[in-house]
């Protein structure tokens, strides 16, 4: 060891002191992290962009007509065919309590219908794939719709809080308290029964739910000190919402679409199912199952084919949401003292 | 002393896994807790303080590991417990009161519940009248005025002061060995902290129990403890009596503290400071963290950490100054004074002795005179 | 310090759910004056009405009473372009490190946010040139300027705090209680940083505190609140060195020392609050000069004997 080593040399230099290590992370990265962590949340995820850019990508291929349309004079070849892979896995043969339909019927050899063929002779796997494509819009615009009423309220009624708060919150009630069938017949009967008419009445019932986070959400992030340092520094209330407010409230918005979707496919699926939702031939996954609830006991497979997707793509949300919702949450530190 | 330690912590070090690296949290930390002592633990955020007793406690987060050492509680190695024992530990034998009284009290239990609950919880042969009757007896103990009105209350209709005496009241109930308690007046306003302190001395000497005192603050510690541990990016830099620390400060870091630490002494108005920011424990620098900030430092404190330097039976320093290689520094003036005053008492045991008592006496009604408040004022006055 | 009253608060009044049950008198007649480049301390603990005060007069809340004059104009009537002035030359600094800045915001969007505001820079250019140098201003560099709050330990945030509020060259600065979470270490370098920059940009402080012992090392006057009043008035040294309220005593004499031996002799003085509210007329009288208690005649009288 050198002599010298034993010198009083004092603070080196200040600046490296106050260097930050760690590689900078924004929220939304260390957010993704996290997801990242949670395989269910992530296989989730990947389900569901996989179904979308599948349905997307089908597009050019089968329009919804394709999927609709259906030859008169062949109904008798092609009607209510069980599923058929064209290979030997049992139960996805084609057959019906032991018969092979396919020949009993003279569809000609090498046509196979993997997920079978309703009624009229339509396949059901083009029906599911425009199925898909329309329940998932109609869920994502209704979703869509639903965020961004229920953030502009829910934001303006708690920055304003006082009266305007009082009486925007008690609009909310009462528009909540009128049940959900009557508005959807309600536009059924001015828009006629149809796509158009689901949206408006799923937008209109759905808002409220995020109105009523994302007020809650705004008044506590509109209480936080930077907000109050916006407020002296002489900021707009519109720019504060859009810089301060709503980024802070992006995880809780989020969280709260991926719960929406869900309930709006579901939604979908039961006022299909009813009669007053998508109507035939239009196929939407609820109007799938109700044109086949009839032959349930013959082709179940009418039932369960759009069922299984249905719970698929809803279960996928529930449990992508949920993930977010862990990701988002900064409680799960893992930094020391 | 000869009697054997209640609590020996040898060389125990802690990282936490984190994405971005491995964070040594404490580093080779060796300590010794008495019966009926107090042991101080100084050190900023990020200092490893907490960690220290979240260890202790089996409190970690599950990204922490133990990477060496022992802790010895009675003789049982604490880090061998499973989380049973460790429960059985806590709220018993151990004790903890945090910053924040309400992480400890159940918001919809009533207070006399809570301490009974403790008392039977430790003391299967109890009656469940006699319970209460303790219970009732420690709520008086902590000096919560009229204890038999306020029994039935709820933490939330009562003040941050009178909380934390609830705490203590709570802790108390396992009849503890050790008490640890976590910043315990750091959210408090400064009469209030006073009250609490006086509480907490007066209460050892009656149960001589142990208490383990964390703090930021160096300066409530000079009434408090027997022992002092200052600690630094993970690892202590100075151990020694309370008188030690005070008077004969060796670490540029306990000068630093001691320096900014600010005096009710009219004629100073200037407070100096230590410079920059503590280090960051997932890229320690090489050689002694403290360099960077230490205006003292020498060449080698830049490559080489420095060993600890035994000053007395119970003095520890860890800083090249005090190698005999080292040149003659002048620290800053206000340490000469401290250093004055050692020099005037010749040794520690021509200092007077320091009774636990050193907060004055006074009577032992604690007038907060607001509380308990109703509900509605509390929340009202709150928001101020 | 010039003697141009920079600040005057005459008479504030402020109650939280007026008319209520539950009716909190905040502020109770308040009224004191801020000269150009004095720093005013305001200490008082928790529930004392210091944070009311201290948003009150940057118009964050409307009081019932009173009036607040800033350069000699009514904040409270303030609209429009001079309330835009307003906000350009009265800043305030925050308690908690942590919830004054938006998380997610860059420290450099956090720094320049007023800048932006009030237009204050020429192009993109100037703007990272004015956040640098506030930067270097509070002691750190242009590195951090691309990183979020969550990387920064409470001292270093509270100075990003800081150099966010000098952005926009204000006058005047109402700092409420910008220590007290932080660690005592910290707290020093805060407070030596905030009483460089007030001297080398020629500012005025309010500087709000919960307790006696950090404030006399900035403050030339200090106020001491209990209850919504302020019991006290006088400068640094002479609350220090001569303080008469009986609170203004029980406050200092709870303050550690970090010195075992002085530590052994220190007896806290307790206050009796109740004669605040036994219902008798009081103000404040000067007792000695520059020196106020708030207090009735007699117990003026009293004060003034010493």
């Amino acid at each position: 060891m050198a002599e010298k080593t034993f010198q009083v040399v004092g603070i080196e230099s200040s600046s490296d002191n106050e260097k930050i290590q760690k590689p900078s992370l924004t929220f939304w990265q260390d957010a993704w992290r996290r997801l990242k962590l949670n395989k269910v949340a992530v296989v989730s995820m990947w389900f569901l962009i996989a179904i979308s850019v599948f349905t997307i990508v089908m597009v050019p291929f089968l329009s919804q007509q394709q999927a609709n349309k259906f030859n008169p004079n062949e109904i008798a070849t092609y009607k209510d065919l069980p599923p058929k892979s064209g290979l030997p896995i049992p139960g996805w043969e084609g057959k019906h309590d032991g018969d092979d339909l396919y020949s009993d019927q003279n569809v000609p050899a090498g046509k196979n219908f993997i997920l079978g063929t309703d009624d009229t002779g339509r396949s059901v796997a083009k029906r599911v794939i425009v199925g898909i494509r329309i329940s998932l819009t109609i869920a994502i615009v209704a979703s869509l719709g639903d965020l961004i009423i229920g953030v502009s309220f829910g934001v303006f009624s708690a920055w304003k809080g006082g009266w305007i708060d009082l009486i925007l919150q008690r609009f909310i009630e009462i528009l909540s308290s009128v049940p959900f069938i009557v508005i959807v017949t309600l536009f059924t009967l001015l828009l006629g029964a149809g796509i158009w008419s689901v949206i408006i009445s799923l937008i209109l019932t759905g808002w409220i739910n995020m109105a009523r986070q994302i007020r809650a959400q705004t008044l506590s992030v509109k209480e936080q000190d930077y907000v109050l340092a916006a407020t002296v520094l002489g900021e707009r209330p519109l720019k504060i919402a859009m810089k301060h407010i709503i980024p802070n409230i992006s995880s809780t918005i989020i969280v709260q679409l991926m719960m929406t979707i869900p309930q709006a496919i579901t939604s979908e699926a039961i006022l299909s199912a009813l009669g007053l939702g998508v109507q035939p031939p239009t196929s939407s996954l609820g109007s799938m199952i109700n044109d086949a609830r009839d032959e349930i006991q013959y082709y179940p497979y009418l039932v369960l084919i759009p069922g299984t997707f249905l719970v698929l793509i809803s279960l996928a949300f529930y449990l992508f949401g949920d993930g977010l919702r862990d990701a988002f949450d900064p409680k799960s530190g893992d930094s020391g003292d | 002393m000869t009697e054997k330690p209640v609590l020996q912590v040898k060389n125990l070090s802690v990282e936490f896994h984190t994405y971005a690296g491995t964070i040594k949290a404490i580093r080779n930390v060796s300590f010794e807790l008495n019966k009926g002592e107090t042991l101080a633990i100084v050190g900023e955020s990020g200092s490893g303080k907490s960690v220290t007793t979240h260890t202790l406690m089996g409190l970690n987060a599950s990204n922490a590991t133990i990477s060496a050492g022992h802790i010895f509680y009675k003789g049982k190695d604490l880090l061998k417990f499973s989380e049973e024992e460790f429960e059985e530990l806590r709220g018993g034998e151990v004790a903890m009161i945090f910053q924040d009284p309400m992480t400890s009290l159940d918001p919809t239990m009533k207070i006399g519940k809570q301490i009974m609950e403790v008392i039977l919880l430790h003391d299967e042969d109890i009656e469940k009248e006699q319970a209460a009757a303790k219970a009732l007896e420690l709520m008086k103990q902590v000096g919560i005025p009229n204890a038999e009105e306020h029994f039935q209350d709820y933490p939330h209709q009562w003040s941050g002061g009178m909380r934390q005496r609830a705490v203590i009241a709570v802790a108390l109930a396992g009849n503890p060995d050790i008490l640890i308690a976590d910043e315990p007046t750091t959210a408090l306003d400064v009469t209030i902290q006073a009250q609490i302190l006086h509480l907490m001395k007066e209460i050892q000497s009656e149960i001589d129990s142990s208490i383990i005192f964390i703090t930021h603050d160096l300066g409530v510690v000079a009434g408090m403890a027997d022992k002092v541990a200052v600690m630094y990016a993970g690892q202590i830099v100075e151990y020694g009596t309370t008188e030690e620390i005070f008077y004969n400060p060796q670490h540029p870091y306990t000068w630093g503290l001691l320096n900014s630490m600010p005096t009710t002494d009219i004629d100073t108005d200037e407070l100096s400071s230590i410079p920059g920011t503590p280090p960051d424990l997932l890229n320690l620098p090489k050689g002694d963290p403290f360099a960077p900030r230490n205006r003292y430092a020498l060449d080698i404190d830049y490559e080489e950490e420095p060993p600890f330097f035994q000053l007395s039976d119970t003095h520890y320093a860890a800083t090249w100054l005090l190698d005999k290689r080292a040149p003659k520094i002048t620290p800053p003036k206000e340490i000469l004074k401290r250093w004055d005053k050692w020099k005037k008492f010749g040794s520690k045991s021509a200092l007077p002795k320091i009774s636990k008592f050193g907060v004055a006496e006074k009577k032992k009604t604690a007038k907060e005179t607001a509380v308990p408040k109703s509900g509605a004022e509390v929340t009202g006055k709150d928001n101020i | 310090m010039t003697d141009k009253k920079l600040l005057e608060v005459k008479n504030l009044n402020l109650a939280f759910n007026p008319g209520n049950a539950n009716e909190v008198k905040a502020i109770d007649n308040v009224s004191f004056d801020i000269y150009e480049g004095e720093v005013f301390g305001l200490v008082g603990e928790s529930g004392s009405g210091k944070t009311t005060i201290g948003r009150t007069i940057l118009k964050l809340y409307e009081p019932q009473s009173g009036e607040i004059h800033f350069e000699g104009k009514d904040v409270l009537k303030m609209k429009s372009v001079e309330l835009r002035s307003f906000r350009k030359d009265a800043q305030m600094i925050f308690q908690d490190p942590q919830a004054s800045l938006n998380g997610r915001m860059k420290v450099k969007d956090i720094i320049a946010e007023g800048i932006d505001i009030h237009h204050l820079a020429k192009n993109k250019e100037d703007r990272d040139n004015q956040v640098e140098h506030l930067l270097e201003l509070v002691g750190l560099n242009k590195d951090h300027s691309s990183r979020y709050p969550y990387e920064f330990s409470g001292g270093q945030r509270q100075r990003i705090g800081i150099a966010r509020a000098l952005a926009v060259r204000p006058k005047f600065i109402i700092a409420d209680e910008p220590i007290s979470a932080l660690d005592v270490s910290i707290q020093a370098q805060v407070v030596n940083l905030m009483k460089q920059l007030q001297k080398q940009e020629k500012l005025t402080y309010l500087f709000i505190a919960h307790d006696l012992s950090m404030v006399k090392y900035i403050s030339d006057r200090i106020g001491v609140m209990h209850w919504g009043k302020i019991l006290e008035i006088g400068t640094s040294d002479e609350v220090y060195g001569n303080p008469i309220h009986p609170y203004t005593k029980s406050l200092l004499s709870a303050i550690p020392i970090p010195d075992p031996q002085e530590e052994l002799s220190r007896k806290p003085i307790e206050y009796d609050p109740t004669s605040e509210t036994d219902g008798k007329k009081r103000e404040m009288h000067e007792i000695t000069p520059g020196h106020f208690v708030f207090s009735t005649d007699e117990e003026a009288a009293e004060f003034a004997r010493g």
